[in-house]
């Protein structure tokens, strides 16, 4: 292959023992970072060094560590905002991950401002973290579910989108890249068209914050999510973003320690966003983890990863054509590096089996994108690529699905 | 490697390609959906109980290799059995399968195929499906 990649993703694989060899564990071709991603050295060292050297409580005073402590937390805040380009920290709530964070808004601001006859909008290629978590708002609300359609190559058409744009549209949710199809969403004209049709703006950053820019400000979007162990941090973390207004305005989600000024029996004060809603103890040491997975893809650059992660995807592109009876689902050649597909009349759990016993992990089904996956016609099998993949990587994925197929008796064209 | 032929044995692939028992019966019929949420598998078992014995068995569906042989299987190893023999089978077949006993294998024809499964802790649910959808099944017979 020749392509001008500035990034050695052998080099990268260096910086994550997964990648290094192990005596009880085979290597693998790892293609399922859209699900999570492995996480470096540098991530690992961070969350053990805090458990292990700097571990107590935050925002709970009384001594030296739990100062600093809450100095580490409120650090890895600041650094998100700065990786997002949020105006302040404040505009920075730490959550589980992106699912809780789209439940907090759901809940919290959706049924303080969501009424009877209202509309939301979201698109047909949502995962269900940005979907069940309207549909039951609606439920609740009385409010009415619209769903943006996607074209037949999986993409969002936006004159679309205002069609379905009405004065009782209270928000459009949408994800920024679909953890599906790979389509790149163009969130910015999505949130132009929304806030003209007065409504608000909330975009799932799952699949997109360890692949390309994400700027808060850029896009204007009014909410935004992700998840840590998808941008090569640990599990347990995540982020919303909302603008300090919105914050203010919108009630807590869970109460308890922490996110309270003054409790009386006959008044309660909450604290100032965005201890509003970090109710209980928060994950310290995984916001700690994300502090430094966040430093780690800056010190590749989105913009290198973007590019290399784009020739990367046009070699995949070029080689899966390659492969007989493989039909591949979603927009091409204008994509992220997220590829489901089909192989011929092979069940999809067949060729994620056949490519495991070759070292090769995909993941097959639904991708937890149900109403998705029926209008494809059912389960795909997907591959997704991170920083540390490669050309031969790639090769491996498509010399297993040769011998799938044979496994399955479909001859070698 | 992992043994791939023995999850992909003979049989397997067989009855995933000319699946037996395959269709819908006519009503009087009791109707059992499955479905695997994590895969998309979903099988849809129809019986004909009649004085105590499962006199008809079909499936449809959708899903992989696994299940749906498994399923075509299952509608060869009931038809005709007792409710009494159809649930020690499937108590039989879901500790095979699982790996908890290896029961009394030689009696199990086709069905021993399915141990292979045992190796792909991921596979066992496709192997499960049918045999749990039986059970719901047979607990609508009262
Ligand atoms: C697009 C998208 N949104 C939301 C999620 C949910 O993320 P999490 O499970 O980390 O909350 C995922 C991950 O599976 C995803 O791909």
């Amino acid at each position: 292959m020749t392509t001008t990649f500035r990034i050695d993703a052998g080099e990268i694989r260096r910086q994550f023992p997964f990648f290094q060899p192990h005596p009880e564990m085979r290597s693998v071709v790892y293609l399922d970072n859209a699900a999570t991603t492995q996480k470096p050295y540098a991530v690992i060292e961070a969350v053990s060094n805090f458990w292990a050297h700097h571990n107590a409580n935050v925002h709970r005073g009384g001594h030296g560590a739990g100062a600093r402590a809450s100095e580490m937390y409120e650090a890895a805040r600041t650094r998100v905002a700065q990786f997002l380009n949020a105006r302040e920290p404040a505009e920075i709530v730490f959550t589980r991950g992106t699912t809780e964070a789209i439940n907090l808004v759901a809940s919290s601001w959706g049924e303080a401002f969501i009424r009877a006859g209202d509309e939301i909008i979201v698109t047909e290629m949502e995962h269900h973290a940005n979907l069940l978590p309207w549909m039951r708002l609606a439920e609740k609300q009385g409010a009415q579910l619209k769903v943006w359609r996607i074209t037949d190559d999986g993409r969002l058409n936006l004159d679309e989108l205002d069609r379905l744009l009405t004065e009782r549209t209270r928000l459009v949710a949408v994800s920024h890249i679909s953890n599906v199809l790979g389509t790149v969403n163009p969130v910015g004209e999505i949130c132009r068209r929304a806030h003209a049709a007065g409504a608000l703006c909330l975009v799932d950053a799952a699949q997109s914050v360890a692949h390309m820019p994400v700027d808060v400000q850029a896009i204007d979007c009014d909410f935004l999510a992700f998840s840590g162990h998808k941008a090569y941090g640990p599990t347990g973390i995540g982020v919303l973003y909302a603008r300090r207004a919105l914050l203010e305005a919108t009630p807590p989600y869970h109460v308890g320690g922490g996110m309270v000024q003054t409790v009386r029996w006959e008044r309660l004060v909450w604290a100032e966003p965005p201890a509003k809603f970090e109710a209980g103890t928060p994950p310290i040491g995984e916001a700690i983890g994300l502090h430094a997975a966040l430093d780690f893809i800056d010190s590749i650059g989105r913009e290198a990863i973007e590019q290399y992660e784009h020739e990367l995807t046009q070699y995949a592109l070029s080689r899966l054509q390659e492969v007989p009876d493989l039909r591949l689902y979603g927009p091409a050649p204008d994509r992220a590096s997220i590829f489901a597909f089909t192989l011929g009349d092979i069940h999809p759990h067949d060729i994620a089996t056949v490519l495991d016993t070759r070292d090769v992990a995909i993941r097959s089904g639904l991708h937890c994108a149900h109403p998705l996956g029926e209008r494809l016609g059912g389960s795909t099998a997907r591959a997704s690529l991170a920083i540390y993949n490669d050309a031969q990587h790639i090769d491996a994925l498509i010399d297993a699905l040769h011998e799938t197929r044979r496994v399955f008796g479909k001859t070698r064209a | 490697m992992m043994p791939l032929n023995e999850l992909y044995q003979e049989i397997i692939l067989d009855h995933y390609r000319q699946p037996r028992g395959r269709g819908e019966l006519e009503p009087p019929k009791i109707t059992q959906e499955g479905f695997n949420p994590s895969c998309g598998d979903e099988i849809i078992l129809d019986l004909r109980v009649r004085d105590g014995r499962i006199e008809a068995v079909r499936f449809h569906g959708r899903g992989c290799s696994i299940s749906q042989a498994s399923a075509s299987m299952l509608t060869e190893a009931v038809q005709g059995k007792t409710l009494a023999e159809a649930h020690a089978l499937i108590q039989q077949v879901l500790g095979l399968v699982k790996g908890e006993t290896d029961g009394d294998i030689d009696s199990l024809g086709d069905l021993a195929a399915l141990a292979g499964v045992r190796q792909f802790p991921v596979r066992v649910k496709c192997a499960t499906l049918a045999w749990h959808t039986l059970e719901e099944a047979l607990k609508q017979v009262s």
